[in-house]
């Protein structure tokens, strides 16, 4: 505790993102610089223009999706390198394919750790979580209050799977987030189902990334694929919130809508976006999942980013007996 | 109750109303009268009294859920919705037994046998229930407990399955429907059962809704399809007359919100007490040689017990203008215009000062009206009512036929959301309003007012406020929705800054609307229809 009072922090919030001075480089920028880890693919945390990236090698081949040709240097989970006076290393985050979170220890025994996105339930696309011990802990705080607590992702397959089955005569159109979310759902309709599922378009190119991975899924189809006219009864559908109400719709008469995400939890979300049916399936951690990690990794400082952080800082303070502290960062308003 | 969970969780899944129909259908038909009753009774949106505070089962829930109070409060703010936050929290991931028991014996013995317990008794039940019940079962207990439950069907729907399901016509069930009940197996049986011939005395028909009109009345077409009138400031009221046993008639007068107002007229009561046997909708207002403006109207509505010298001061007409039944037989889908012939007969036979006709007001052409409805004011009414010649009397808001073409300011029904105290000479009290319009679930505040009202409302007012408090934000309290205001204002424009969308110029407190209920106030949505038809 004397040591972070005397010493700089190793990690500060600043206009490009979180940086890190002892080693010269930047977790997840979102404006170009030098030297960037990325923590994974989504688009708040993953933006073109800088020099090099470093990043984990499951990720690589969605960021080159994303960002384009850009100069990458894949690290396997666990293996460090040197910056200046700090040793950094990438470990799962179970987040999403190949996402991370990023250790960072000073040549003066300090180690920090950034979470990045992260969640602790069982997600067969991608490694679990890790738990990685450390003295400071960055964690994001995305669904920190105590009415998010996410039920078992076989029980969210076996509703979703329900929902279909049980509109033959309607098309079901399952909104979700094209990276990560999508290939959770088509993973976990595996155990109820052969069917084949449509993609919208944004979804193939993703989807078959994770396939290459070596993801199991449920076979899927283009619905670009088929003719114009087609019935889409009794389908399932996949696609991105932003297709919601746009003309792309226009396909699939009477549909029944349904949103996949932790937002789902709360009744009043849905109802006010004007979905059917909510399905509560996240890709970060809950109430709990934040507490166990904070406990887990023995963390006496803990700093907040991302979202609603008050409670979990004051929480942490007062009923944890931790030294906590929201870090003001510009992520946010992603995905989930 | 599981059975009811479900019908529930369909409810909430569509927003198609074929689907909601057939969803209760299946719901009423198969369910046994106990539970149908009370299903219609929370589907209605009526609510029993509140057994136990929102601020005690608050408490509670810190004490369940081992979370700090404050932790408790912010959830409950994020999530908005009590019954949901206690479900959330109560919520240990652990699979739960589906629920057993009936919603009649969930009503009767979860609810309602609360009442005879003591404190220590009654928390120990319901934290019983939070931690047995599985999450979707939980959420609707608490509901229960914690009043309405609103699911997105309205009144009418539920009419409209019900008299689907009974293949009974839906005026009958809306009647049924009408004014309290006791849910009971009795009640619901007779609620789906063929109309008797007793059953109609004294029950009043569903009122006619007149909508705002939102554009210029030419697009309404030739003004001779039109019948046009005064729009009285005063209150609806349908008044009903049948022969007793001995002279003279029996005589019912029920409001718009189907409060039975017997006693509170008596004026009225006795002229009607000659007439034939008959049903009229019409206006109760303060009338001298004239209608007297509504502050006057007022103090004759906040006494339950009226005497001689208020008799004089403010003596209060009923004036007509529908009739819906006529010696015995129901006119309401004869044309509007053979209605009126009818009741122009019937006032002109009947010798009573306080029975009048509601004049209709004539016009060459639709400018010429308009040029009249300008001078609103000067016959001391809100403008003109505008309706279709050849309509029957349908029942509730019912668009096309009949049209409120209010004179400026534009005025909306809201309802007191939260109250603060006012400055200087009445610190003291609470006179500083924050009113809200109902979207879906929730309620939207829409405008601040300060009291526009006399110092005698204000007074009672203020004491219904400090007993009905939900919660405190330092000087602000947040309130049970139950009073609707009618507020007048200058403009309305969209607005990025107030969650609503939308801000109102000029508000203020037009009248305390004591005649309405929190779900007859405006929606959100018809806030919006407002915006676009008079946004600047
Ligand atoms: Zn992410």
């Amino acid at each position: 505790m004397t040591k972070d009072q005397s010493t700089p922090p190793l990690i500060v919030p600043t206009d490009q993102g979180l940086y890190c001075a002892a080693g010269d480089f930047h977790i997840d920028p979102w404006r170009p610089v030098p030297r960037a880890v990325l923590t994974h693919a989504h688009a708040d945390h993953a933006r073109a223009g800088s020099q090099r990236y470093f990043a984990q090698a499951d990720g690589v081949p969605l960021l080159r999706h994303r960002l384009g040709n850009q100069d990458f240097e894949p690290l396997d989970y666990g293996e460090r390198r040197r910056f200046g006076a700090v040793r950094v290393s990438l470990h799962s985050a179970g987040h999403v394919l190949g996402s991370s979170q990023v250790r960072v220890e000073h040549d003066d025994g300090r180690v920090w750790l950034f979470t990045g996105d992260f969640k602790r339930d069982a997600d067969p696309t991608c490694a679990p979580f890790e738990v990685v011990p450390c003295d400071t802990l960055i964690t994001e705080a995305t669904f920190a209050l105590p009415c998010y607590r996410w039920p078992p992702v076989e029980r969210v397959g076996e509703r979703i799977h329900q929902w279909w089955s049980g509109h033959p005569d309607r098309p079901c159109i399952l909104f979700a987030y094209a990276l990560g979310k999508a290939q959770r759902v088509l993973a976990a309709l595996a155990a109820h189902t052969d069917r084949t599922v449509h993609l919208h378009g944004a979804m193939v190119p993703l989807t078959e990334l994770y396939r290459r991975a070596g993801v199991t899924m449920l076979p899927t189809e283009p619905v670009s694929a088929l003719p114009r006219g087609h019935d889409f009864s009794g389908a399932l559908i996949l696609a991105p919130p932003s297709a919601a109400g746009s003309p792309w719709m226009r396909r699939f008469k009477s549909a029944s809508t349904g949103f996949a995400s932790g937002w789902m939890r709360i009744r009043g979300n849905r109802r006010r976006r004007g979905y059917d049916y909510g399905f509560e399936l996240s890709d970060h951690a809950d109430w709990s999942a934040l507490l166990r990690t904070v406990r887990d990794c023995g963390a006496r400082t803990v700093l907040t980013t991302h979202g609603r952080s008050d409670e979990l800082v004051r929480y942490l303070n007062e009923v944890e007996g931790v030294d906590a502290r929201a870090l003001s960062t510009l992520y946010g308003g992603e995905d989930d | 109750m599981q059975a009811f969970a479900a019908l529930f969780a369909e409810l909430d899944a569509t927003t198609r109303t074929r689907v909601k129909l057939d969803a209760m259908k299946d719901y009423f038909e198969q369910v046994e009268p106990t539970d149908g009753a009370w299903a219609v009774y929370v589907l209605t949106g009526r609510r029993m009294k509140r057994l136990i505070g929102a601020r005690k089962l608050r408490d509670w829930l810190g004490e369940a859920s081992g979370l700090p109070d404050w932790l408790v409060e912010e959830t409950y703010q994020h999530v908005g919705d009590l019954a949901e936050t206690v479900s959330l929290l109560m919520d240990d991931g652990e699979d739960r037994p589906a629920v057993e028991g009936s919603l009649a014996e969930w009503v009767e013995q979860g609810v309602l046998a609360l009442r005879g317990l003591d404190e220590v008794d009654q928390k120990a039940r319901v934290l019983g229930h939070w931690r047995r019940l599985p999450r979707s079962a939980c959420f609707l207990y608490n509901k229960l407990l914690t009043g309405s439950l609103r699911v997105g069907v309205s009144r009418g729907l539920v009419e409209r399955a019900l008299a689907e399901l009974s293949d009974r016509p839906r005026a009958l069930i809306a009647r049924r429907l009408m004014g309290e009940f006791e849910p009971s197996a009795d009640f619901y049986r007779h609620l789906l059962s063929e109309e008797r011939r007793e059953e109609r005395d004294g029950q009043p028909y569903p009122f006619f809704l007149a909508s705002p009109l939102e554009s210029e009345p030419h697009g309404l077409g030739p003004l001779t399809d039109w019948q046009a009138e005064w729009k009285w400031d005063g209150i609806r009221a349908q008044l009903i007359a049948r022969p007793a046993d001995a002279e003279p008639n029996q005589v019912w007068l029920w409001s718009r919100g189907e409060e039975p107002m017997a006693g509170r007229f008596p004026e009225v009561e006795a002229a009607a007490g000659a007439l034939p046997e008959v049903v009229l909708d019409g206006e109760l207002v303060a009338w001298k040689d004239g209608v007297l403006p509504f502050s006057e109207m007022q103090r004759r509505i906040q006494r339950k017990k009226i005497g001689d010298k208020l008799l004089r001061e403010v003596p209060v007409v009923f004036l007509a203008y529908d009739l819906l039944e006529y010696r015995g037989r129901d006119w309401r889908s004869r044309p509007l215009s053979e209605r009126r012939v009818a009741l122009e007969a019937l006032i002109a036979d009947t010798d009573a000062p306080a029975l009048k006709l509601s004049p209709t007001v004539v016009a060459d052409d639709w400018p010429a009206l308009a040029a009249l409805r300008e001078n609103s004011r000067e016959h001391r009414v809100e403008g003109l009512m505008l309706k279709r010649a050849d309509s029957p009397y349908r029942s509730g808001r019912v668009r096309g036929d009949w049209w409120k073409w209010k004179l400026d300011p534009l005025t909306l029904d809201a309802v007191l959301l939260y109250a603060q105290p006012g400055h200087g000479r009445r610190a003291n009290l609470y006179t500083d309003y924050t009113l809200a319009v109902p979207d879906g679930d929730t309620y939207v505040p829409i405008a601040k007012a300060y009291s526009g009202l006399t110092d005698k409302e204000i007074g009672q007012l203020d004491r219904w406020i400090r007993r009905n408090t939900v919660e405190k934000f330092g000087p602000v309290r947040s309130l049970r929705p139950h009073h609707v205001f009618e507020i007048a204002f200058e403009g309305i424009q969209p607005s990025s800054r107030h969650k609503s969308g939308i801000a109102l110029r000029f508000p203020r407190i037009a009248r305390w609307r004591q005649d309405l209920t929190p779900d007859q106030a405006d929606s959100l949505t018809q806030v919006k229809e407002l915006l676009n038809a008079f946004g600047s």
